[in-house]
């Protein structure tokens, strides 16, 4: 398993406690936004694991925050929005999904929102790049049909996360989802093989893992 | 031939000379004139592939990233240098070779040496420190090195310290992205393996579509040069590679159902016929190091034909294509190429040797593209179930081939 996100330290202390846990973890610290992270990440995580049979697409940003009206979003942000939710994984998903057509086998899972589907105001820069990022996936699927290459969305709702407290600081924190449930969900649906390529799923409708 | 200087608008939009070393049917065998060279030649592009192979060929090609291999430092003392790798790292050792002062708009052999530095010289790239553990036979500037980091921190150092191997011959710098294939897989080469470098996936697939299958190997594509007298002399150095169980279960299949099996680069062809040369002429998987030197006169156990970049004469690339053409073609190829105006190296156009391909090339033109894509896939799927099948261990040491070579 080699994870990426952008801070050295905490992503380290990530992947010890995996390690400490019995799992084989690296970390990669990068930008998915930056131009030419795709193929550096793409290159090391092959260094150190092997060709790669599974990419998670997870890294996303909210854009400004406090979220705020399109009318009052700066054409930067939402320029921002779209390199780090739905370019990056672009970028990464090509640099990754050529290897795995030439396998057989490979899944690409793009992690969505609700945010993807239902119009919520303020959440305009996000729910675009989401819906981009659904859009990009089921066109990948239909592209690499009959290649023994998935490409899967999962909506993992509403989690308890840093990210959702920056999006919605009052929001009741008790009805909130523990992002590890919702991950070894994901596992799960990912083990069993199912569902067809070109699927989306949500977290919530998947059966709970003990 | 000139250098092409920068990337083609379309990654296989490059053009592609076919060279049918064996003609057309009814061509005249004791007709060794220039004459009936030149009919084997064709001039195309790569996006043609699919029509130049047919349903139960196997296409080969190498699925190694391009590693930043150029790291640009210092010696103790302060002087500039770069080493650059010569291969991936054996353990905890990556061999290299050292170059003098410069940039990448120098070329290579014009660089100055680098000072004269012995074992245990330390070196500084940026934050990243090594240590020459040893000192090669060829060339004191060959050198083993051993970093001061290891695992995650020593791959993330040598990304962000490493650059690929850059080309004075181009208008720009190259940066990672652009040498790497559509499939690459584990960095293993310290140069671009540049005859996948035009496959596009539209190419691949719609040559899947007509039943063409294929395989992957990884070889670690060596240096084309170091500037350095005594190594360039000995070029390509021994490379290592790694062939999986599934592409010896392809190949051995293909070749046993009258298939043609089709290298992509001289790397493949490398990798193939060294494996194949170093178990009695018969093709088994796992890794495995060659130093074998293919040139006319060798006879090539396992590959048919091979899809190469445009190479002068002479060279090391061109005498390998020259086993599978003889050298008069080869040579008429090289003067219709450059009479054409092809361009050369790593971005350049392309070279298709294929014995057969002047037959399929005759048909899309008189006959169009009507091929019953179905009985391709027909015939697919039948090898790949039959090649499952056709797999047994190898003898000794943890090897593997196809029961079906001795057979």
């Amino acid at each position: 398993m080699v994870l990426v996100a952008r801070h050295a330290g905490p992503l380290a202390e990530t992947a010890a406690s995996i390690r400490a846990a019995g799992g084989d973890a690296h970390a990669i610290a990068a930008d998915v936004a930056d131009l030419d992270a795709a193929a550096a990440i793409a290159g090391q995580a092959a260094a150190l694991v092997g060709p790669l049979d599974i990419l998670i697409n997870n890294a996303s940003t909210l854009g400004p925050q406090p979220l705020r009206l399109l009318l009052d979003t700066d054409c930067e942000d939402l320029s921002r929005a779209l390199a780090v939710n739905l370019v990056g994984p672009f970028r990464l998903t090509k640099a990754v999904a050529g290897s795995m057509v030439l396998r057989g086998a490979g899944t690409v899972v793009n992690v969505s929102s609700d945010a993807a589907v239902e119009a919520y105001p303020r959440w305009g820069a996000y729910g675009a790049s989401k819906a981009a990022l659904d859009h990009l996936g089921r066109i990948w699927a239909a592209e690499l049909e009959g290649t023994g290459v998935r490409v899967l969305t999962v909506d993992p709702g509403e989690m308890d996360t840093r990210m959702h407290a920056d999006a919605v600081p009052d929001a009741d924190r008790t009805l909130l989802a523990d992002p590890a449930r919702v991950a070894a969900r994901i596992v799960a649906l990912l083990a069993s093989g199912a569902p067809a390529s070109g699927a989306r799923v949500a977290a919530a409708a998947l059966p709970e893992v003990a | 031939m000139r250098p092409a200087r920068t990337y083609p608008d379309r990654r296989d939009g490059v053009r592609l000379l076919v060279i049918d070393p064996r003609g057309a049917a009814g061509d005249d065998a004791s007709d060794v004139s220039e004459a009936r060279d030149d009919a084997r030649l064709h001039d195309t592009t790569v996006a043609a592939l699919p029509r130049l192979l047919r349903a139960g060929d196997l296409l080969v090609v190498n699925d190694a990233a391009t590693l930043p291999a150029s790291l640009p430092g210092h010696d103790a003392a302060g002087h500039p240098i770069e080493a650059r790798l010569l291969g991936p790292p054996e353990g905890a050792l990556f061999p290299a070779v050292l170059l003098g002062a410069g940039d990448w708009r120098q070329r290579t052999e014009d660089r100055p040496p680098p000072p004269a530095l012995a074992a245990g010289a330390p070196l500084a790239f940026g934050d990243l420190g090594a240590v020459i553990v040893d000192v090669g036979p060829l060339s004191p500037r060959q050198v083993r090195l051993r970093f001061d980091r290891a695992g995650d921190a020593l791959w993330s150092a040598l990304y962000r310290q490493g650059r690929p191997v850059q080309y004075s011959h181009l208008a720009h710098p190259l940066p990672l992205w652009a040498v790497q294939t559509v499939f690459a897989a584990r960095p293993f080469a310290v140069e671009m393996p540049s005859a996948g470098r035009p496959l596009s996936w539209e190419i691949l697939l719609a040559l899947r579509r007509r039943g063409v299958r294929w395989a992957a190997l990884t070889h670690a594509a060596g240096l084309s040069a170091t500037g350095d007298g005594a190594i360039d002399a000995a070029l390509p150095l021994p490379e290592r590679y790694d062939i999986p169980l599934a592409t010896v279960a392809a190949v051995s299949e293909t070749r046993r159902r009258g298939g043609r099996v089709v290298a992509v680069g001289t790397t493949v062809v490398r990798a193939l016929e060294g494996a194949a040369a170093a178990h009695g002429g018969v093709l088994c998987a796992g890794a495995g190091v060659t130093a074998l030197r293919i040139g006319p006169g060798h006879r090539p156990l396992i590959v048919d034909g091979v899809l190469s970049g445009t190479h002068d004469l002479p060279s090391s690339h061109a005498a390998l294509l020259a086993a599978f053409t003889g050298p008069a073609l080869l040579g008429r190829a090289v003067s219709r190429a450059e009479a054409l105006a092809y361009t050369t190296h790593e971005l350049g156009d392309a070279m298709l040797v294929l014995p057969g391909a002047q037959v399929a090339w005759i048909n899309s033109i008189f006959c169009g593209d009507s091929q019953d894509a179905v009985n391709y896939q027909h015939v697919a799927d039948a090898l790949s179930q039959t090649a499952a099948a056709a797999v047994h261990p190898c003898p000794g040491a943890g090897r593997a081939q196809l029961g079906g070579a001795h057979v």
